[in-house]
C-alpha cells in the first residue's frame, strides 16, 4: 500500500464512522418527524436524549473527512466541490439547519416547540442532508464525474440527477432511519418505546432492502461501474453483507437489541468497504486514481503524524464519551405519561 | 454580479457570522472553568450558578458555531475550488490539527453539558479543561492557515506553476504566524470578556444588584482587561510586521498614498483615490514612521508606488483599521476605569454611566474584532494567497451563486435572531427559578 492509499483508507474509515454514527443521528431526526401514536412525545424525547450528548462529536467525523481530503487530495477536493456544487450546498443547508434546530429545541424547549418551524426543521433537514450526500456519492460511484488534465470536464448536473442517484438518496435516508431505530431499541430497552422502535426498525430495514434491490434495477449504464466494483474485488465483503442483512433483521425481529445494533451497523460497514475495496486504485472513477491525486509525500507523512498524535487524544476521549452516555440505559428512566 | 464578487460576499458573510460564535467557543470555556473551579474551592453557590447558566447558553452558542464552521469547511471548496486545489497540500495540515482539537472540544462539551448529574463535581470540572485548551488550540491552528495566506511559504513552484515540493511544517509556521496567531487568540478573550461583562452590567442597571451579577461582571471584566492589553501589544507587533512584509496592506490601512520619509499618521479621514490623499483626517507628523520602525525618519511606501491592480481598497481597509484601533482603545479605557474604581473603593462599582459604558463595550468588542478581520482580509486583496494566487482566479465557475448567497444570508439572520431570543428566554427562566 502506498502512503496515499493509507491516507485514503483512513479517510474512508472516517466516512464509515460518520455514516454509522451521524447517520443514526439523521435517522433520529426522521423518527422525530414521523413520531406517531400515543407515545409520540416520548419517542421524540428518547431521540433527543440519545442524540444530545453525542451528535456534535459524531458530526466532527465529517469535518475530519473534509480537511483530510483537501490536505491529502487537494485536486480531488476541488473537482468534487465543483462537480457536486448543488447537492453539496443543499446537503450543507440541511446539516446547518438540523444542527442548529436540534440545539435550539434541546436548550430552549418552551420557545422552540416541536410544532414550530425550528421543531419541524430537525426532521426535515435530517432527510435532506443524507439524501443529497448520497446523490453526490452516486455521482462518484457511477463514474459520472469526468476529469481531464486536473480540470473538471463534466457538467454540474452529471451523475447526481439520475434515477440511480434518486434511489440511492432514498436508500441512504432509509438506512439512517434503520440505524437509528435499531440503536433506539437499545436505548429504550425494557420500556414500551422499545416495541415502537422495534417495529420502526423492521419497517425501515425492509424498505432499505427493497430500495437496495431497486437501485440495482435502475442502475443501468450509470450504475454499472458501481456494480462491477462491488462484484469484483469487493465481492467477499458484499457476500458477507448479503448474509448479514437477514441476520440483522432477524435480531431486530426477535428483540435482541444489542445484537441487532452491532449487526445493522456492520451491514453499513460491509457495503461501504465492499465498494471501496472493489474500486481499488480510484478516487474519482474513471479519471483520477488515488496515487495521481495525492499531495506530495511530505504532506502525506505530516498528515499521518498529526493523525497518529491526534488519535492518541481522540480515541480515549471517544471511549469516555460513549461509556458515560451509552453504557447505561438513560431513556428507560423516562416515566410514561 | 459575477462569481468572484458573489463568492467573496458569501465567504465573507459566513466568516463574519462564524467568528462571533467561534471566539465565544474559545473564551466561554475558560470562564466556565474558572467559575466552577472557584465553586469547588469556596463552595459558594453563586459560582456554581454562574457556571451552570453559562453552560446552558454555551450549549446553543457552540452548536451554532459548529454548524457555521462546517459551512466554512464546505465553502472553501464550493466557492474556491482552484484555491483549495492549489493550497490544500500546503496549508491543510493546521486544518487537520484543528479538526482534532475541535473533535476533543465537542466530545468534552458533550460530557460537560450533559454530565452535570452523571459525573462527580471534580470529574465534571476536569472535563472543562480539555474544552478550554482545545478551544484555544482550534483558534491557533486555524489562524495558522490564514497566516499562510498572508505569508505563503513552505513550498516550491515549477516554471509552469506546478507544485514541486512542500514543507507543511514551514507553511504552518510561516512569517505571519508569530504575530497574527497571538493577536487573534487574545482577541477571542477580549470579545468574550466584554460580552459577558455587558450582560451582567445590564442586569445591574436594571437593579439586579446581587452576588451573582457582581461576580459575573468582575469575571468578565478580568478577562477583558488582561486580554485588551495583550491585544494592544500583539496588534502593535502585527502592524510592524505588516510594514515589513505586506507594504501594500500597510499603506492601505494607514491611507498612505505617497512614499515618504517621516510619514504622518492619519487618524480617521477618508482616503480619496482620485486625489491621492486622505481627507478630513487628523495628521500627526512623523508618527507613522516612528510606530512602524521606531524612527521618525523611516520611509513608508505609498500606494502610488505599486503597479495598478496590486493594491487593496484603501477606503475599507483604512476605515476598518481606524475602527479597530479607535474602538479598541475606548473599550480598553472602560476596562481601565472599572479596575481603577474597584481598587480605589475596594468594591464593585455600580455607577450608571460606567455600567452603560460596559454594556456598550460588549457589541463594541465584536465590532473591533470584525474590523480587524476586515483589515486582514480586505488588506490582502487582490490576492487570496499573497503574491501567488489572485482571488479572481480562485473562484468557482459553478452556477447559482446568487441564490446560494441569499439562502445562507437568510439562514444566518434566522440563526442570529433565534439564538438571541433563546438566550433572553434562558435569562428570564434563570431569574424565575431564583
Amino acid at each position: 500500500m502506498s502512503e496515499a492509499e493509507v491516507v485514503a483508507a483512513i479517510l474512508w474509515l472516517a466516512l464509515t464512522a460518520y455514516v454509522v454514527l451521524a447517520g443514526a443521528d439523521f435517522g433520529g431526526g426522521v423518527w422525530d418527524l414521523l413520531a406517531t401514536g400515543p407515545r409520540a412525545r416520548e419517542q421524540r424525547r428518547a431521540v433527543a436524549e440519545a442524540m444530545g450528548p453525542v451528535w456534535e462529536a459524531n458530526h466532527v467525523w465529517l469535518i475530519f473527512m473534509i480537511v483530510g481530503l483537501f490536505t491529502a487530495f487537494p485536486m480531488a477536493f476541488g473537482i468534487l466541490s465543483e462537480a457536486l456544487y448543488v447537492p453539496f450546498t443543499i446537503a450543507l443547508i440541511g446539516i446547518v439547519l438540523r444542527g442548529a434546530a436540534f440545539a435550539f429545541r434541546a436548550h430552549g424547549r418552551e420557545a422552540v416547540g416541536e410544532a414550530s418551524p425550528w421543531g419541524v426543521a430537525v426532521g426535515a433537514a435530517s432527510v435532506i442532508a443524507p439524501f443529497f450526500l448520497a446523490t453526490a456519492v452516486a455521482a462518484v460511484a457511477s463514474g459520472s464525474i469526468q476529469v481531464s488534465a486536473g480540470r473538471l470536464i463534466s457538467d454540474y448536473t452529471a451523475g447526481w440527477t439520475t434515477p440511480f442517484a434518486l434511489v440511492l438518496g432514498l436508500f441512504a435516508v432509509s438506512m439512517c432511519a434503520y440505524l437509528a431505530a435499531t440503536y433506539l431499541t437499545v436505548e429504550t430497552e425494557g420500556t414500551p418505546l422499545e416495541g415502537d422502535f422495534r417495529r420502526r426498525a423492521i419497517a425501515a430495514g425492509l424498505v432499505s432492502g427493497a430500495l437496495a434491490l431497486a437501485s440495482l434495477a435502475v442502475a443501468g449504464e450509470a450504475g454499472r461501474a458501481l456494480l462491477i466494483a462491488l462484484l469484483g474485488r469487493g465481492s467477499p465483503l458484499l457476500a458477507v453483507a448479503l448474509i448479514n442483512g437477514p441476520i440483522a433483521l432477524a435480531a431486530v425481529w426477535f428483540s435482541r437489541p444489542r445484537i441487532a445494533r452491532v449487526a445493522v451497523a456492520a451491514q453499513v460497514v460491509f457495503v461501504l468497504w465492499a465498494w471501496v475495496v472493489g474500486r481499488g486504485d480510484y478516487l474519482i472513477y474513471p479519471d483520477l486514481t488515488i496515487n495521481a491525486a495525492a499531495a506530495p509525500s511530505s504532506t502525506l507523512t505530516a498528515l499521518l503524524v498529526v493523525t497518529a498524535v491526534g488519535m492518541v487524544f481522540l480515541l480515549p476521549s471517544l471511549v469516555l464519551l460513549f461509556r458515560v452516555f451509552k453504557s447505561r440505559n438513560p431513556a428507560a428512566a423516562i416515566p410514561p405519561t | 454580479m459575477d462569481n468572484v464578487t458573489l463568492a467573496r460576499a458569501t465567504m465573507g458573510t459566513s466568516l463574519g457570522f462564524h467568528i462571533v460564535f467561534a471566539v465565544l467557543g474559545v473564551g466561554m470555556p475558560l470562564l466556565m472553568l474558572v467559575a466552577e473551579g472557584l465553586w469547588l474551592r469556596t463552595h459558594d453557590a453563586s459560582w456554581l450558578m454562574l457556571a451552570r447558566r453559562w453552560s446552558k447558553a454555551f450549549g446553543i452558542l457552540f452548536a451554532v458555531g459548529a454548524v457555521s464552521g462546517t459551512t466554512l469547511a464546505f465553502e472553501l471548496g464550493l466557492l474556491w475550488p482552484r484555491f483549495m486545489a492549489f493550497s490544500g497540500a500546503i496549508f491543510g495540515l493546521p486544518f487537520s490539527a484543528e479538526g482534532f482539537a475541535f473533535f476533543i472540544e465537542a466530545i468534552f462539551l458533550g460530557l460537560y453539558l450533559y454530565g452535570w448529574d452523571r459525573l462527580s463535581p471534580l470529574a465534571h470540572w476536569l472535563t472543562s479543561i480539555p474544552i478550554a485548551v482545545s478551544g484555544a488550540l482550534s483558534a491557533v491552528f486555524v489562524v495558522m492557515a490564514n497566516a499562510w495566506m498572508n505569508s505563503p511559504s513552505g513550498f516550491r513552484l515549477g516554471s509552469g506553476g506546478q507544485l514541486l515540493s512542500v514543507d507543511p511544517i514551514a507553511a504552518a509556521l510561516n512569517a505571519s504566524t508569530p504575530t497574527e496567531d497571538p493577536h487573534m487568540l487574545v482577541s477571542a478573550y477580549v470579545v468574550t470578556g466584554f460580552a459577558v461583562a455587558a450582560v451582567y452590567a445590564a442586569g445591574l442597571l436594571r437593579g439586579r444588584d446581587d452576588t451573582l451579577h457582581r461576580r459575573g461582571l468582575v469575571l468578565g471584566m478580568s478577562m477583558a482587561a488582561v486580554a485588551i492589553v495583550l491585544a494592544g501589544i500583539t496588534g502593535d507587533s502585527s502592524a510592524r510586521f505588516i510594514y515589513q512584509a505586506q507594504p501594500a496592506k500597510f499603506a492601505a490601512l494607514e491611507g498612505q498614498y505617497q512614499t515618504q520619509r517621516g510619514a504622518p499618521i492619519h487618524l480617521g479621514g477618508i482616503p480619496i483615490d482620485s486625489q491621492h490623499r486622505v481627507v478630513w483626517a487628523i495628521e500627526l507628523p512623523g508618527l507613522l514612521s516612528f510606530l512602524a520602525a521606531f524612527d521618525t525618519n523611516a520611509e513608508v511606501r505609498g500606494l502610488d508606488s505599486f503597479p495598478p491592480g496590486q493594491t487593496p481598497n484603501p477606503v475599507i481597509v483604512h476605515l476598518s483599521f481606524d475602527t479597530m484601533v479607535g474602538l479598541g482603545i475606548l473599550i480598553g479605557l472602560v476596562a481601565l476605569l472599572f479596575w481603577i474604581l474597584v481598587i480605589r473603593n475596594r468594591q464593585v462599582p455600580r455607577r450608571r454611566l460606567l455600567m452603560w459604558a460596559i454594556v456598550t463595550s460588549g457589541p463594541a468588542a465584536v465590532i473591533v474584532m470584525e474590523a480587524g478581520w476586515f483589515v486582514t482580509e480586505f488588506g490582502r486583496q487582490p490576492w487570496v494567497v499573497y503574491g501567488v494566487l489572485r482571488t479572481s482566479d480562485a473562484a468557482t465557475t459553478a452556477p447559482a451563486l446568487g441564490p446560494t448567497f441569499l439562502v445562507f444570508f437568510a439562514i444566518y439572520v434566522a440563526l442570529a435572531v433565534t439564538t438571541a431570543r433563546l438566550l433572553v428566554l434562558q435569562a428570564r427562566r434563570n431569574r424565575a427559578a431564583q
